[in-house]
């Protein structure tokens, strides 16, 4: 129950992080990105202001062996940049930049993003369950050329 | 026709941008710390669909139902509610498809590569943070400038 409760929170901090700092609004997600376009730093300073709780929490962290409702932290991330990381962020990017959603503003807004909200979840969902697939197909070796 | 580019730029963005930016990050942190777990939106949601959650099915949902409320409660006192977001079917449907596929691939989205990742110092999150904001830069570039469809 404890565990619950505390993802309820971590969650509705997220979320209201992610509407108070107007990142659940394309226009802005978009605006950052169109460095042709009207600039909008916006989305620098909400990157900015996540990373220093988080980046307090991974040293608080790193000084204990579990975290406080007893399960194990995260172990140290892998150095391995291989082909799914590069690919795969190059398509989500892609598909950030042509809707100005990425999954948490999509979820956090979807109390009141409307139809065009519903649909892209709906896309991101069946996307999320093609992934395996895709990553199957990428695991196989590189045939010798 | 096409969607009008709306320059509704406030001066006070930033600060906004700041303070929800300090309410992810706070958020991040009780999920690690409390919960043991990384904040990536992307993983919470795309485990729940692929069946890769297991005994973390509850806690899963119970994050993203913390996600969806609170912008309801918000609302009311709150300024902008409007996503903007495009009517155009097609296009929300290739970009949903797009970070679909995309973000499991990389294991990873804004959230988990960008803020619990860079964070960490990880050389992971770093590769695929510049990826995405390329491969971003790119898109809105092509969509919008070249082919005007967003």
């Amino acid at each position: 129950m404890q565990r619950l409760v505390f993802a309820f929170i971590a969650g509705g901090l997220f979320g209201a992080g992610l509407f108070i700092s107007g990142m659940t609004d394309t226009t802005k997600v978009q605006g950052w990105l169109d460095v042709f376009g009207a600039w909008d730093p916006t989305l620098a300073f909400v990157m900015g202001g996540a990373m220093l709780p988080m980046a307090l929490a991974w040293l608080i962290a790193a000084r204990r062996r579990s975290a406080l409702l007893g399960t194990a932290l995260p172990p140290k991330p892998s150095t391995r940049i291989d082909r799914k990381l590069v690919l795969g962020s190059l398509l989500f990017g892609a598909g950030w930049g042509l809707a100005g959603l990425c999954p948490g503003p999509a979820i956090a807004s979807l109390s009141y993003g409307g139809t065009g909200g519903y649909i892209f979840v709906a896309a991101m969902l069946a996307g999320m369950i093609v992934a395996p697939f895709v990553r199957t197909r990428l695991d196989k070796p590189v045939p010798a050329e | 026709m096409f969607n009008k580019r709306e320059t509704r730029k406030m001066p006070m963005d930033w600060i906004w941008g700041l303070i929800g930016g300090l309410l992810i990050g706070t958020g991040g942190a009780v999920y690690l710390l409390v919960n043991g777990r990384i904040m990536g939106a992307s993983g919470i949601i795309g485990g729940l669909v692929d069946g890769s959650a297991g005994d973390s099915k509850w806690e899963r949902l119970a994050f993203l139902a913390g996600v969806v409320l609170l912008p309801i409660i918000l609302q009311p006192v709150y300024r902008e509610v409007d996503t903007h977001v495009t009517q155009n079917v097609l296009v929300l449907i290739a970009a949903g498809l797009l970070v679909g596929v995309g973000t499991r691939l990389a294991n990873g989205c804004t959230s988990g590569h960008g803020v619990c990742g860079m964070s960490r110092l990880s050389l992971r999150g770093f590769a695929a943070t510049l990826c995405y904001l390329l491969a971003g830069g790119v898109s809105v570039v092509f969509f919008r400038h070249l082919l005007g469809v967003i």
